[in-house]
Order: C-alpha cells, then structure tokens, then sequence
C-alpha cells in the first residue's frame, strides 16, 4: 500500500513538468483564447475581433488563399502520392527501401532552405528561368516563382514526401489475394480498384489529405523566405499583426490564430476518425 | 520489361526526379563559381564552403543553435521520463490527460503558439520575451509529441514496473531503481526520439524568428537574413544543415532498429 507521504513524493516530482507545460503551453494559449473575446487594447469583453477576422475583405481574403493553397497542394500532393506510393510497392524491396529512404529524406528539406533552393532553381535570377531564356523555351516566361502557383509548387515539394510516408503503408492493406479471388469472381482491374481497392484505402486516403491540408494551413516560414510579408496568408497576417512592421494588435492576432488552430485541430480531429476506421484495433 | 513495371517505373522516377532536382541544384550552386550563363556551372570551387566556415556569424548562431536544442532535449528527458513513469504506474487515470497535453502542440502551429507566447511574457513579472529561455520554453513543448510517443514505448518494452518492483525487492530505493535501473534501459529507445528532436529543432524558423529574432541568432534565422546577400554562400550553408540533417537521420534509424531488435 501507498503511504500518504509517498504519494505526496511523487506528486511532488510531476510539479516541474506541470510548471513548465501550464507556463508555455497551456497559459499562452488561455490567454490567447481570452485576448481574442477582447476589444482592441484589451478593453472589455468583445466579438469584434472575429468579426473583423471574419469581416474584412483583407483577412477573409487570407483565410480563403490559406485555404484554397493548402488545398491544392493537398491534392496535388496525395495524387502524386497515390500514384508513387502504388508504384513504389511494385518495385524490388531493394530499391523500394532505397526509394523509401530518399523520399524520407526529403521530408527534411522544408521551410527556408526549401525556399532557398527553389529561387536558385526558379526565382527571377533562376538557373531554369535563365537557361530557358537562353534556349529560347518560352514555358517558363510566364512563370512566376512569386505567383500563386509559384509558392504552390513549393507547397507540393514538402506534401509529397510527407503524403508518400503515410499512405505507403495503407497499400498494405491490400492482401494480393484479393485480387486473385476478384479476378476468380469475373472482376476486371478496374472493378476491383472501384469496389474493393478504394474502400479500403480511401479512409487512410481521407486522413493523410487532412494531414497534408493541415500541415500547410500552419506552413509559415516557406511562404515567408519567399517573400517576406506580401503573401497575403493567414499564417502570414498573424506574424505580421504582433511581431511585424505594422501596427501591433494582438487581439486581432489572436482571433486569428483561434481560426487557424481552429481549422488544424478540426482536419486532425478528421485524421483520427479515419485512422479509427482504418485501423480497426484503435477502437 | 513489361509495360506495367515500366509504368511503375516512370511514376517513381518522375516524383524522385522532383524532389531530387532542388537538391542537386543547391549542390551545385554550392560548389559554383558562377552559374548563370551555361547548362553547368562554368568551374568548380570550394571557396564558398571555406567562407562558410570562416563566417564567426555562422559558427555563433550554430553554437546557439546547438546549445538550444541541446538544453531543450535534456530538459524534456529529465522532466519527461519521471513524469511518464509516474503516471503510467502510479496514476494511471491521468494517462488520458497527459496523453492529450502532450499531443496538443502537433495540432498548433509554430505561429499560433507564439501568440499566446509573447502575450504572457512580454511584460510583467515574468519579461522572458527575446531572452533565450522564451525559445527553450516553447521548443520544450513543440518536442513534447516525440519525446512522448519514445519514452512511453520503452518504457512499455523494457516493463520498467516489473524492473522496478525486482530492484526495490532487492533493496534499492525507488528513487534508486528509476536512476540505475530504468534510464540506462530505456536510453537506447529514446534515442530516435531525441535525435528526431534534434532534426526538428534544427530546422525551426517560426519560433525562432518570432520569438527571439535577431537579439539571439539562431541557425534557420542567420540563414534567412545571409539568403539575400550571397546565393553561393548561402547554398553552402544550406547543404552543410541538410548533410547535418542527414547524418541524424542516419543515427534515427540505426537507433530505431537496434531498439526494434533488443525488443524482439
């Protein structure tokens, strides 16, 4: 049996960890919380910081471009994935490691070295923009690294290998069999992808695309080594509201971090129903 | 060949393309001298890397860099180990409650989590805002999901109950058998997590670059300001962090797969 003098003990060894994890998790994000239902400056209790955030053709604006890139990155993303991934299980397990490998590695080039590579590689001075210049190729004057579609291909190079890590397993679900008693039953390839093949992978299909969304709503430093603060994103505008060049309101800034997280937790929250239905032993 | 491995084939060879070229191309771009007229380089050198490491700039945020992440992982494994052990054997109802203040930060961004951050500590009693105690904080609790995720399991797979219960049996004290007999057991699990931590800390910018700017320089930050002004340079430096990065991926799995074998 446990004295009282002992439980105390141990209660007494979490209380570092409960200071540190109530100081820089849990009070920031209370206060967070609390800054947002406040008027500017702090006065009074207040909606008005959501009704700006949700209001103001400026910041919808940011939500709807954070939204619709995550989006298309997401889905350029898990398409290129799907396919990869499908393939990469047919290779010889020798080369499918190899291949594993190097997309896993991959997966660390992210944020401002990722940025960094990609102006070398495109941006106004490019080496591409350049030598295609050169060769007389005209596929890349109407290019710009700077554009929207631009900061989107830049999106895609972080969400594939990332999509490829978490959807290479749930191939695995697919027992070969399968396809030998479907194709037995009178299936044709096409039959089974669409009634046996999709089912099955389409929840793990489902919570990477989420992973992947919620991944580059939060992406920050990517967008911002490319060019500072002139994309007009939500991660972005937050930064910019308390630490940035113009005038501090971090009210506002909070309601808009309330939005962001608001929309990860709910995609991760998504990922976890999947995953359940996936992985029938979680539940 | 048949035309379905030849499918598979191009498919793998076409996205690894992808994500090669950048690579290659700051590789190069690294070892330039100049790139801008011809298909490659026109000669090669080794210039930017010696400037690279003769820059004091860089080496201070580097030691910087490794100092925080250095501080910020061991400060987790002293208060994390302790804490997931207690709770795990002697408090098991707070499991689920631990579990779900630990797995918190993944859902919040770098950005999101600096708000409240700078809220709290910028005046008051506690001004830590641009001191480098504000960035350990908050890296303390952006790791906090894998150190987790490698200290729960190892002390799953060595049965640290039954290690302690056979310790005090033998005598030892409790505090005794959590300090010689379950760290130097689950130490070898818990390094992928650490060297994980390691990779992820390396490479942080939000965090760094909100909370603490240019008062405390740390890698990622040098690299976005030293961006503009050279691409050689920078290209070097780029590559030096992804070699970095890569050797500690190399030394996860090693660890990963030993840990898999000891347990198995």
């Amino acid at each position: 049996m446990q004295t009282f003098k002992q439980k105390r003990m141990l209660l007494l060894a979490l209380f570092p960890f409960v200071i540190v994890v109530l100081g820089f998790e849990i009070l920031p994000l209370l206060a967070m919380m609390l800054d947002s239902f406040k008027a500017d400056e702090g006065q009074g209790w207040s909606l008005m910081q959501y009704a700006t955030a949700l209001g103001n053709k400026y910041y919808l604006l940011a939500l709807k471009n954070s939204i619709l890139i995550s989006f298309y990155s997401s889905l350029i993303g898990i398409v290129a994935a799907l396919l990869a991934a499908y393939s990469i299980t047919k290779l010889s397990p020798k080369v499918r490691n190899l291949v594993l490998m190097f997309s896993n590695m991959t997966s660390n080039f992210a944020g401002v070295p990722l940025a960094f590579a990609y102006i070398i590689l495109l941006g106004n001075n490019g080496i591409f923009t350049i030598l295609f210049q050169q060769l007389g190729w005209d596929v890349l004057t109407s290019f710009n690294l700077y554009s929207w579609t631009g900061l989107t291909l830049v999106y895609v190079y972080f969400q594939i290998p990332l999509a490829i890590l978490l959807l290479y397993p749930t191939y695995f679900g697919i027992h070969e069999q399968w396809k030998e008693a479907a194709s037995l039953l009178g299936a044709s390839r096409l039959q089974f992808w669409r009634y046996i093949g999709m089912p099955v992978i389409l929840p793990g299909v489902v919570g990477t695309f989420s992973i992947l969304f919620a991944n580059s709503m939060g992406a920050y430093a990517t967008a911002y080594a490319l060019v500072g603060s002139n994309y007009n994103l939500l991660a972005i505008r937050i930064g910019s509201l308390f630490a940035g060049d113009v005038f501090p309101r971090p009210e506002l800034a909070s309601a808009l971090a309330m939005i962001l997280g608001g929309t990860m937790i709910a995609a991760m929250w998504l990922n976890e129903r999947m995953m359940r239905r996936v992985r029938r032993d979680l539940r | 060949m048949k035309a379905g491995k030849l499918f598979h084939v191009s498919v793998v060879t076409l996205v690894m393309l992808y994500l090669f070229v950048p690579l290659a191309v700051t590789f190069l771009y690294s070892i330039a001298t100049d790139w801008y007229r011809t298909f490659l380089p026109e000669g090669y050198t080794l210039n930017w890397y010696r400037e690279m490491l003769t820059d004091p700039r860089l080496l201070e945020a580097l030691w910087r860099t490794l100092f925080v992440t250095v501080f910020t992982i061991v400060l987790s494994i002293l208060l994390m180990v302790p804490t997931i052990f207690i709770v795990t054997v002697y408090f098991s109802k707070w499991e689920r409650l631990l579990q779900a203040i630990v797995m918190l930060p993944y859902a919040i961004p770098g950005v999101v989590a600096a708000v409240g951050l700078i809220r709290i500590y910028s005046d008051g009693p506690l001004a830590i805002s641009g001191t480098v105690w504000i960035v350990i904080g908050a890296y303390f609790i952006s790791i906090l999901p894998f150190m987790y995720q490698g200290i729960r399991n190892s002390l799953r797979t060595v049965d640290a109950i039954t290690l302690v219960d056979a310790a005090e049996l033998l005598g030892a004290s409790r505090i005794q058998a959590f300090r010689h007999v379950v760290l130097p057991n689950i130490m070898p699990g818990v390094m992928a997590s650490v060297l994980l931590s390691f990779s992820i800390l390396f490479g942080e910018f939000v965090l760094a670059n909100l909370l603490i700017g240019g008062q405390y320089e740390l890698l990622q930050v040098y690299l976005m300001r030293r961006m503009d002004e050279s691409g050689h340079l920078s290209s070097a430096i780029v590559v030096f962090y992804f070699v970095l990065i890569l050797i500690l991926s190399g030394l996860i799995l090693k660890f990963g797969r030993s840990a898999k074998e000891e347990n198995a």
